[in-house]
């Protein structure tokens, strides 16, 4: 489902982030990315998601393949991959209904599917008593919750999250990983970057480090492997 | 691109709701569209009518070719088949010394009469009047003519029509450069007041792109507000020009006094000049608005 082979990235200012990555990643896995700040963690996130353009190397996505794809399939790949960031990206004035909505109305869905769709992914973040909030009268994890939601909605095969839990506190990061858990049951291939320890040691699953834009680990069932 | 009646339905609702929530900048932007538009049709009326104005002085320029004196009626006949066989001519017409010395007296009236021109020897040359397809080509032509046999001279009025081309050429080309340069100007306004709008929803757009909208689907509404924004701002100025040139066209017989100069008539001219100035409107509305989202897209 996932696969880079040499892949590098360096940045217009000249910092190179990654340096010759291999991976390969089958579909219904889930897969940490572990690795000091500055390692190349986010970068290669951003290439899959095509947010970035690989310097050199191929990635093939879903049997895309990245380095050849046009701009305008871009947002078809983005269709077929959610996203879930630190920082939540909801948007401040909309409901959580809206929000999550949202996703499915920049894909044409119809009213009717998008109604059925919304509740049935709210009811499955938990959520479903609150789709008329907006996200400021949300905890963290809540706003969390729906970000997932919107992420799920449109069916991806792939979920990428970049430090999930990054913002929340320890309970709260557990709730959003007992989630993310539940979603990779149902097949969907999940990356999770994340920095903390506690999670990698306790739900153990595959973990790829990554330093100075290079895999140095690639485990099953892996520790985290750093100090906090 | 096949576009769902909803989806477009929601653009149009996305890009109206923009328009009005961002009220200020929307007043910023139609008020920098009202003036240059009102610029712009001032600008075109001066111009549609120098315009008209222009073509009427030309059409009136004529080329008058003298025979020579020598010349008997075979060779001014062959001349007059030469002319008729220049290209780029409208009309080739013989006027024979009695019918010129006619019309020299007819043109100074009484005068001419009280001089008793008729009663000594015709001094005129017979002629030919000839006209121009394109009076622009009247001088190329003239020189040509003059290079015929039996030929004495062309007359066309040669330093008026000189510059009076010249004139013309220069008032349509400045006027032109004008108006493009006015309209430049207003796309850049409105560009830039849009895009301070768009920091505002600079999130929104970075989240349509992170759920895989098509930069058509984020592009729509502001396609929309756009339009909007130059419907908006030719109000004004066609309401403006409507009433001035309804009063200029009203006033404009009583204070004329040389007839040639005559402005053009205000109906159909001042439904064109509106539907000018909305297509212009709109235009530059769409295309800041389109471009300004720009820069945002490339993600
Ligand atoms: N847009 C950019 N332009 C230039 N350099 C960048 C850009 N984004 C990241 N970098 C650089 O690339 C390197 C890798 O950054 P990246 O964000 O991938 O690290 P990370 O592993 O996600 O770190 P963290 O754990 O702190 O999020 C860093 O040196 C960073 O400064
Ligand atoms: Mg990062």
């Amino acid at each position: 489902m996932i696969e880079l082979k040499n892949v590098k990235k360096t940045y217009p200012n000249g910092v190179t982030a990654l340096n010759g990555i291999d991976i390969h990643i089958d579909s219904g896995e889930f897969v940490y990315l572990v690795g000091q700040s500055g390692a190349g963690k986010s970068t290669f996130i951003k290439l899959i998601f095509r947010e970035e353009m690989a310097s050199s190397g191929d990635i093939y996505i879903n049997n895309r393949d990245l380095s050849t794809m046009k701009w305008k399939d871009v947002p078809h790949l983005r269709r077929e991959i959610g996203v879930v960031y630190q920082d939540f990206k909801l948007l401040p004035k909309m409901t959580v209904y809206e929000n999550v909505a949202f996703a499915l109305e920049v894909v044409e869905e119809s009213p009717r599917q998008i109604r059925k769709r919304v509740m049935e992914v709210l009811d499955q973040v938990g959520l479903k008593n609150k789709a008329r909030f907006i996200p400021d009268e949300l905890s963290g994890g809540e706003q969390q919750r729906v970000a997932i939601a919107r992420a799920i909605a449109n069916y991806p095969k792939l979920l990428i999250a970049d430090e999930p839990t990054g913002n929340l506190d320890p309970d709260t990061s557990w709730e959003i990983m007992k989630i993310l858990e539940e979603i990779n049951a149902t097949g969907t291939t999940i990356i999770m970057a994340t920095h903390s320890k506690d999670i990698v040691n306790t739900i153990k699953r595959r973990v790829i480090a990554v330093e100075g834009g290079l895999v140095v680990r690639d485990q099953h069932r892996g520790d985290y492997g750093y100090e906090d | 691109m096949d576009m769902k009646i909803r989806t477009f339905k929601r653009h149009f609702r996305e890009g109206l709701k923009n328009t009005w929530r961002n009220n200020w900048m929307t007043l910023a932007s139609v008020a920098a569209v009202t003036t240059t538009l009102l610029l712009v049709a001032t600008f075109l009326v001066l111009m549609f009518n120098l315009n008209h104005v222009a073509d009427a002085l030309e059409e009136d320029v004529q080329m008058k070719v003298l025979v020579d004196l020598t010349a008997d009626e075979d060779e001014t006949e062959a001349l007059g088949d030469e002319l008729n066989a220049l290209n780029n001519i409208e009309s080739v017409e013989f006027s024979s010394r009695d019918e010129e010395l006619e019309g020299l007296i007819s043109s100074m009236g009484e005068q001419g009469d009280s001089w008793g021109l008729q009663d000594e020897d015709n001094p005129l040359n017979d002629a030919y009047v000839v006209r121009a397809n394109e009076p622009q080509d009247t001088i190329e032509i003239a020189e040509e003519i003059e290079q015929m046999d039996s030929v004495e001279r062309v007359n066309y009025g040669q330093d008026v029509v000189q510059n009076l081309f010249t004139f013309n050429n220069y008032a349509r080309n400045i006027g032109l450069v004008l108006i493009v340069a006015l309209l430049f100007t207003a796309i850049f306004l409105i560009s830039n007041t849009i895009k301070i709008t768009i920091m505002a929803r600079r999130r929104e757009i970075e989240i349509m792109k992170l759920v895989g909208a098509t930069n058509w689907f984020i592009r729509w509404p502001f396609f929309v507000e756009g339009l909007l924004l130059g419907v908006l701002g030719s109000i004004v100025p066609i309401s403006i020009l409507t009433v001035g040139y309804y009063y200029l066209d009203q006033n404009a017989a009583a204070v004329n006094q040389f007839e040639f100069i005559q402005i053009l008539p205000f109906y159909p001219f001042i439904f064109q000049l509106a539907a000018i100035i909305l297509a212009i409107g709109a235009g530059i509305g769409i295309w800041g608005s389109v471009m300004s989202v720009r820069k945002f897209l490339k993600v």
